[in-house]
């Protein structure tokens, strides 16, 4: 039967149901996870016993940049990336290359060889859509969702300057079935609008030329609207004044911000059973904090801002992030905040690529490479890692490196083994600047995270805060049956034999998706199939006819023509639409 | 030193990919083993045999091995690429690619070069007895550094970007070089006997360059120091007037390049 299975005896995380590390069974039957199976269904099941190995529900990235258009400018201007990185072809899998910026097919692949099978990409630009589309539909092995880019849009921008926030919703769920997206991430609010003419804005309350709108507003109303809605997740956010030193103040307002928002979640789908309640808690997920959290003035007197919003987000409880590791090495800087990526260029004099989305949002692209000599970078290396071992609760906290801008996920595993490792951290502190333990507090953190606090910060949380927990990230009766065994014996866990923890991390020694075998030891043993999750949100009618009126006027500002905008169902593998109901 | 001699045997049609012919890949291997190791054509590969007639065994190490290419092997691409001791006598002219990322050992090619000879070039010699055509010595597509170190001498005139972000070692043109000669130079040396065209020494920020002919058009943003004559660099000498420049103050406020420039065949700079 395809997609029955049973993993026997391994010692499971399942932080969704509270099991740390309990030696448990775990029985899927086509694709599904169920409390046992039938002596029947035992007949044709798969048996793999995991006797002294770690078994998690499998990865969940919930931000990284694997599809659309500035993944593919990054390819295109790094042709030097194509031969760092090469993989030949076998009977069932493509060949590729690229190192920060793989090939689709490579990516699917590297992302199951680590034992993730969901990933979702950040950052939709609403024109772009079909294009991301194409490109996740090709990227194998992996569940996927997008989020839309929705804090520079000229009409969210007018509704919300208006204040007419029925109709901000009705743009918005009518956004996201139009494109087949999944939720609201805003970039630099209010702030790129201004990079077409050469500009940004500084602060929260720094109102934009021609909208007039401020940052503060955008943040407020997208939150707002997320909630009237209903959405899966939070709303997504990357602050305002990112790689600026000094910005852990605009960040820190920013997260005050939503503090009495509640998270209104309303998903019409059939939950997985879990102990610990999995809807979110959260109105606001901060992302790639790291490049938030800056400290000082200039780059002379530049360090750590991170305790400061972690002490916050310690005392409260209406923020989630995700980290924004840098694990040194190449990278290549891409996201919609394109003043940004303009700075960085013009400090590294990389390669610059820079797009204006028009009416929508923009995008900048730049080359970068961390270096352990740097001070800025040292002392970022160690700011991404006190994004984690800073926040008390691993429930508030994700474990990412903004793929591939700290660095590509494929560096996932070096992340988690400085999270566990005291040692391994001294030692990367002993071959870098002394810059990385003067100007952060890292240096006197003496935290070890658990393999439980790892199967949160890349599973369960995930799951949890982008809404994928009625069917990913736990091993709850009804969930996907997507499973990782690390050969990982917790009872003889040495986190001073760090370089094993890496090796184990990187090549999962069964990656599972739908209760099949899709790689094992690294080798890719079958494609599964894919689905992609958006969501399908309502509201009144009346609304949307309202709405759609504004868009079809304004739509003469467009390049093209409105009935070439939406992205149709064909261009979508699988397409999963999640029921989101604002009318109840 | 054992000699190992490869002689053309048939016309060849899609260029062939040899970077297996290296002392390193041929040490220690006999007269049948190396005509079994594996060349792609196109989609296909093939054994060195299907192209070449092998004479003789390697040595046991790179050191103790040297090889003689004969015949045409104008088609035949990437020879030498990464080797890192002994030597190899290409007698003819060659394709693209050759000595690329060499790290030590002699290359000695006596024809003409296609492009990306010595890219990357670590190390060792290559000389190219003929000319060479684009990116000699010269940083990949899209990478920042090119040549680290070793020798290049060409004999004759080589094409566009030769040197492109050279940070080491030294590149010798006898004749003429195209465009953007040195381009983002940021150390070594490169010395050109003949003319230059135009983009010389651009968005440099250290290293040596010296033009003994006339540039066409000059880099604007070279700032005039004083005149030296009679330079020497180690071993390689320019004899005659020459104007000093920095820059590229374009790209940085404090140039560590520095450009020399014959000052009989430039009187109007």
């Amino acid at each position: 039967m395809a997609g029955t299975i049973v993993i026997k005896n391994g010692s499971v995380y399942d932080p969704l149901n509270e099991v740390n590390g309990d030696k448990q069974d775990i029985f899927i039957k086509n694709g599904k996870v169920v409390s046992e199976l039938s002596d029947a269904d035992m007949k044709d099941a798969k048996v793999i016993d995991a006797t002294g190995k770690t078994v998690m529900p499998g990865g969940v990235d919930s931000h990284s940049h694997i599809a659309g258009a500035k993944v593919n400018v990054g390819r295109m201007m790094r042709p030097e990336d194509g031969y760092k990185a090469t993989m030949t072809k076998t009977d069932i899998t493509h060949s590729g290359s690229g190192e920060t910026v793989p090939s689709v097919y490579m990516e699917g692949y590297e992302y199951s060889q680590m034992g993730y099978t969901t990933v979702f990409e950040a950052a939709v630009p609403p024109m772009e859509a079909r294009h991301t589309h194409e490109e996740m539909r090709s990227i194998p092995m992996l569940d996927m969702g997008g989020y839309l880019v929705l804090g520079n849009n000229w009409f969210m921008m007018r509704y919300l300057k208006e204040g007419d926030i029925d109709k901000a919703a009705a743009y918005v769920s009518w956004m996201m079935k139009t494109h087949k997206t999944y939720g609201i991430k805003c970039v630099n609010p209010a702030g790129v609008e201004n990079w077409g003419w050469g500009k940004n804005v500084s602060s929260l309350d720094e109102a934009n030329i021609h909208f007039e709108v401020t940052p503060r507003e955008m943040i407020d109303g997208l939150t707002e609207v997320n909630e009237m809605l209903g959405m899966p997740m939070s709303m997504h956010l990357h602050a305002n004044n990112l790689g600026h030193p000094g910005n852990f103040e605009t960040t820190k307002e920013s997260l005050k911000m939503s503090k009495n928002v509640k998270a209104k979640q309303d998903m019409g789908v059939e939950w997985a059973e879990t102990k610990i309640d999995p809807s979110r808690d959260q109105s606001v997920y901060l992302t790639h904090m790291m490049f938030n959290a800056f400290g000082g003035t200039s780059w002379r007197d530049f360090e750590s801002g991170v305790k400061p919003l972690t002490d916050y987000i310690n005392s409260t409880d209406h923020i989630v992030i995700d980290s924004g590791c840098v694990p040194f090495g190449e990278a290549t800087c891409m996201t919609g905040d394109g003043p940004s990526i303009h700075d960085l260029s013009v400090l590294t004099g990389g390669k610059w690529s820079n797009t204006d989305v028009e009416l929508e949002c923009g995008s900048g692209v730049c080359p970068f490479t961390y270096l352990k000599s740097n001070p800025v970078h040292s002392t970022q290396w160690a700011m991404g890692l006190e994004c984690l071992l800073l926040i008390d609760d691993p429930w508030k906290a994700i474990m990412t490196t903004d793929s591939p801008n700290g660095g590509p996920f494929t560096k996932y595993p070096l992340v988690m083994s400085w999270l566990m490792s005291e040692k391994f951290r001294d030692q990367t502190f002993s071959e870098c600047h002394p810059w990385a333990n003067d100007r952060s507090t890292l240096g006197g953190v003496d935290r070890e995270m658990s393999l439980y606090d790892i199967a949160i910060m890349t599973r369960a949380n995930t799951s949890k805060t982008i809404g994928m927990a009625h069917r990913k990230g736990s091993f709850g009766i009804g969930a996907d049956g997507d499973v990782t065994i690390y050969d990982i014996d917790p009872s003889k866990i040495d986190t001073r034999e760090y370089s094993d923890l890496i090796n184990k991390f990187s090549t999962a020694e069964y990656t599972v998706k739908d209760g099949q075998i899709v790689c094992h030891n690294g080798e890719i043993t079958m494609i599964p199939e894919k689905r992609t999750y958006y969501t399908d949100a309502s509201v009144p009618d009346a609304n949307e006819k309202e709405m759609l009126k504004d868009v079809q006027e304004w739509f003469r500002y467009y390049s093209h023509g409105f009935n070439h905008y939406p992205t149709p169902e064909k261009y979508l593998m699988n397409p999963t639409a999640i029921k989101v109901n604002a009318e109840q | 030193m054992a000699e190992v001699i490869l002689t053309v045997n048939t016309e060849i049609g899609i260029k062939v990919e040899a970077d297996v012919i290296t002392p390193d890949t041929f040490a220690g291997k006999n007269k049948s083993e190396i005509e079994s190791l594996l060349v792609w054509q196109g989609p296909k590969e093939f054994p060195l045999s299907s192209f070449f007639d092998v004479e003789g065994d390697a040595g046991s190490s790179a050191e103790e091995t040297s090889i003689v290419v004969k015949g045409d092997t104008s088609r035949v691409k990437r020879i030498g690429e990464k080797m890192t001791a002994g030597k190899i006598t290409v007698e003819g002219s060659v394709s693209m690619h050759v000595g690329s990322q060499m790290e030590g050992g002699e290359l000695l090619v006596k024809g003409d070069a296609d492009s990306w000879a010595g890219m990357e070039m670590k190390g060792g010699l290559l000389h190219i007895e003929g000319n060479a055509r684009d990116h000699v010595g010269c940083a990949y597509r899209g990478k920042w550094v090119g040549m680290s170190g070793g020798r290049i001498v060409v004999d004759g005139n080589a094409n566009n970007n030769l040197g492109g972000g050279i940070s080491g070692g030294e590149i010798i043109v006898g004749g003429n070089v195209g465009h953007y000669c040195g381009i983002r130079q940021n150390g070594g040396l490169i010395a050109v006997k003949g003319n230059a065209i135009r983009a010389v020494a651009a968005e440099m920020t250290a290293g040596t360059m010296v033009v003994n002919g006339t540039i066409e058009r000059f880099s604007p943003g070279f700032e005039y120091v004083t005149n030296e004559s009679d330079l020497k660099f180690d071993d390689i000498e320019c004899p005659g007037n020459f104007k000093k420049f920095l820059g590229d103050n374009a790209i940085t406020k404090r140039p560590k390049g520095t450009l020399y420039v014959n000052q009989a065949a430039n009187m109007d700079l």
